[in-house]
């Protein structure tokens, strides 16, 4: 084991940090949070500094117009964003997260040449089409049809969970083109349009009022055959490489930013006082060594991908432990706020911001870690046949309602 | 950075595992339960041969000359065969005591907090030569001392909660002695550092063994371990065991590497010494945790079974409540870690 930057790692760094230090101070205000166009436009901005900088995929290829350099130059780039205060992938997390890597690791040479660059630069956000009505823990058993014509798919059907759906450009989308039974072996992964005719975007509001995600209904659209990742069929496999992105390394913004929220938590719990009580101490202690963990953990994740190219099981491990810890977090937050915590609306004392607000937001949204991405009860499945080798549960056939 | 053992570290592991198979399978570890001594000396001798003791030890010194992460490594295989006797100590020890490193003397470790009221006890009585006297947590910067265990007066307990960990009641508090170490944090990180690597291996224990009884239990016509309620259970400790494993070998890793410490360190907010504490405090706190929730899981999984003492998952349950217990309780490492949190 060797944590030590090589003389390469500690230049990019510094470089990083010096540019940092220049360019968040040039940009604009945030946007408001219901304001998705205003929110696109300061994300892929945002994207685009960092496409300019070469700051952009820094650990895809440089045919892709990635930085082409290592995974841990990725997880550098992502501590110093998160300690200078730096946007978060924002809006862009489908496309950077999750279809970025996937067509990365699974698309043709066409697909990548045609993708990721815009991807990478801003220009061209995604969605995802993965979830449905009637599939959501059990994904293999979606309905959406995908009937061939010529070179096209004829897609039916419809989605959910679509995450900024209204302002996307690309859908990664999984469609049946199996029998209804095939299951698991019928799924294929492709690529749509969002322009295409027949596509119908329903905003769904959540329990934190915010319009993030929606229903996608699908009628008719004509996906072109060459839009397909991988082959037909096989994208139950595809969407595997997808979630190993999503459950591997996905969560990593989100774990710092709850390490940052928990500083200024603590620095909360000194103002008011709170930190007094030894029970609110040890339950910063906790969260603080949970968290820290967690981060060891991704760099361990991440040495493993670079020797596989693709996240391991080991990413089930801090999808369950992550999700657990962060609403630990956020309860925990919203003890110390005491009544502050009871306004959605910003308060401010003596004309300092409380970010109750955040705080507020946070915690209803910790209630979608443990469902979002795979349930915790489903990566428990996971972990306890895949890495523990239990016996799976008998099969319950015919049944997806 | 590569987070991963190297290929020496994976021989090093891979050999002592071998060793361990054939030498402290668990009937040889039981069958000294209950005893007043734990530790056989040949047995010992066998651990010190493949340089257990001299692990840290320079090369200069007849050492190996290796790291934390070697012996943290070393450390998570003798715990999970639940291996008896002053390992952490004789380890520390064996630094700069050739007599610890060959496996002649045996040293304990015994931590000089107040108690108040209660009474002091001193682990393996009749097996350890020695004992690392480590500075109550009031006592400011004193230094780390060696007793030998002939100067200490005590009393025998009959019977200690865990039958591989006997105790002797001590009739005063241990004065200092020769001094060993001038400066008693890096001695005391150490220990609860090598400490927590056992505890994972204690965690690692008592989870495969229920994973396997799992796998064996028909109920209902079924493998227990098929059910979602038994599965669910053992996903959340090897939940907890994979953080303490991963912190541990952080924490590891940071004591031996400081240019990491110093950088890991300036994006908390912290000092290389901090951050080195905050990483220890933090690995001994969840391999506890990992330890103790493990073998509590076990017992359930095992059900009656489990609460029998011919299955031996309560000797990992006792030792880790005698781990948890000795170097500073899990809420002390929380304290720890917490005032580190800026």
């Amino acid at each position: 084991m060797d944590l030590r930057a090589t003389p390469a790692e500690e230049a990019f760094r510094a470089d990083l940090r010096a540019w940092l230090a220049t360019t968040l101070p040039t940009l604009p205000e945030k946007p408001a949070h219901t304001d998705w166009q205003a929110r696109r436009a300061y994300d892929t901005h945002w994207q685009e500094l960092l496409f300019a900088a070469g700051y952009a995929g820094i650990d895809w290829p440089l045919e892709a117009g990635g930085r082409g350099a290592s995974p841990v130059e990725q997880l550098i780039f992502k501590e110093e964003c998160e300690r200078a205060g730096a946007p978060y992938v924002g809006l862009g997390f489908v496309g950077l997260l999750h279809a970025g890597p996937t067509i990365n690791a699974e698309g043709n040479e066409a697909q990548r040449t045609t993708y990721l660059p815009k991807i990478l630069s801003g220009e061209h956000v995604w969605c995802q089409g993965f979830s449905e009505p009637g599939a959501g823990s059990d994904l293999a058993s979606l309905r959406t049809r995908a009937v061939r014509d010529g070179d096209h798919y004829v897609v039916t059907g419809s989605k959910i969970w679509t995450s900024h759906a209204e302002v996307a450009d690309y859908c990664e989308l999984l469609v049946r083109t199996g029998t209804e039974e095939s299951r698991h072996k019928g799924i294929t992964w492709l690529i749509m349009d969002m322009k295409s005719p027949g596509i119908e975007v329903r905003p769904l509001k959540t329990i934190s009022g915010s319009t993030e995600f929606a229903e996608l209904f699908l009628d008719d659209v004509r996906i072109p055959v060459e839009n397909r990742v991988g082959d037909e069929n096989d994208g139950w496999r595809v969407t595997m490489v997808t979630l190993s992105f999503e459950r591997g390394t996905g969560f990593v913004g989100e774990l710092l930013e709850s390490m940052r929220l928990l500083r200024s938590l603590t620095a909360l719990a000194k103002d008011t006082g709170a930190f007094g009580d030894p029970g609110i101490r040890r339950r910063i202690g906790q969260l603080s060594a949970s968290f820290d963990s967690l981060w060891a953990l991704t760099k361990r994740t991440v040495s493993e991908a670079q020797v596989t190219g693709i996240p391991g099981i080991g990413g089930t491990v801090f999808k369950l432990a992550y999700s657990e810890a962060g609403q630990r977090l956020a309860d925990l937050s919203m003890e110390l706020l005491g009544e502050a915590g009871l306004a959605m609306s910003p308060l401010a004392t003596s004309g300092v911001d409380l970010n109750n607000d955040e705080w507020v937001e946070a915690w209803i949204k910790s209630f979608n870690l443990t469902i979002a991405a795979g349930t915790s009860q489903i990566q428990r499945n996971i972990v306890s046949e895949r890495i523990l080798g239990l016996p799976k549960e008998p099969q319950v056939t015919g049944g997806s309602k | 950075m590569n987070f991963q053992l190297s290929d020496d570290q994976v021989a090093l592991r891979d050999g002592l595992l071998s060793l361990l198979d054939g030498r402290y399978d668990l009937d040889a570890v039981r069958s000294v339960e209950g005893q007043a001594s734990v530790v056989e000396r040949s047995r010992w001798a066998e651990l010190a041969d493949a340089g257990v003791f001299a692990i840290l030890a320079s090369e200069a010194d007849g050492g190996l000359g290796l790291g934390r992460v070697e012996a943290a490594v070393a450390l998570e295989a003798l715990g999970a065969h639940l291996v008896p006797g002053p390992l952490v100590g004789s380890i520390i020890a064996g630094q700069r005591m050739a007599s610890a490193a060959s496996g002649e003397v045996l040293v304990g470790l015994h931590s000089r907090s107040a108690g108040g009221s209660l009474p002091r006890l001193l682990e393996l009585p009749n097996d350890c030569d020695g004992y690392l006297v480590l500075p109550g947590t009031g006592e400011g910067a004193a230094p780390v001392t060696y007793v030998e265990r002939s100067t200490l007066a005590t009393t025998q307990v009959p019977t200690s909660l865990d039958p591989l960990t006997p105790l002797a009641q001590l009739a005063a508090p241990i004065a200092d002695g020769e001094e060993f170490s001038s400066a008693a944090d890096p001695v005391r990180r150490d220990a609860l550092l090598l400490t927590a690597a056992y505890e994972v291996g204690l965690a690692s224990f008592s989870l495969w063994r229920a994973v396997a009884y799992a796998k064996d239990r028909h109920q209902f016509n079924r493998p227990i371990g098929s059910f979602q309620a038994i599965k669910h259970l053992l996903a959340d400790e090897l939940a907890r065991l994979e953080q303490a494993r991963v912190a541990v070998a952080y924490a590891a890793t940071i004591t031996d590497q400081p240019e990491v410490a110093v950088i890991d360190g300036e994006v908390n907010g912290l000092s290389a010494t901090e951050c080195t504490w905050r990483a220890v405090a933090s690995a001994k706190l969840l391999a506890d945790t990992a330890a103790l929730s493990a073998a509590k899981t076990a017992v359930q999984v095992h059900g009656g079974m489990g609460y029998t003492w011919e299955v031996p998952i309560h000797l990992a349950m006792k030792r880790a409540r005698v781990l948890a217990t000795t170097l500073g309780t899990s809420d002390h490492m929380a304290e720890i870690v917490a005032a580190l949190t800026r």
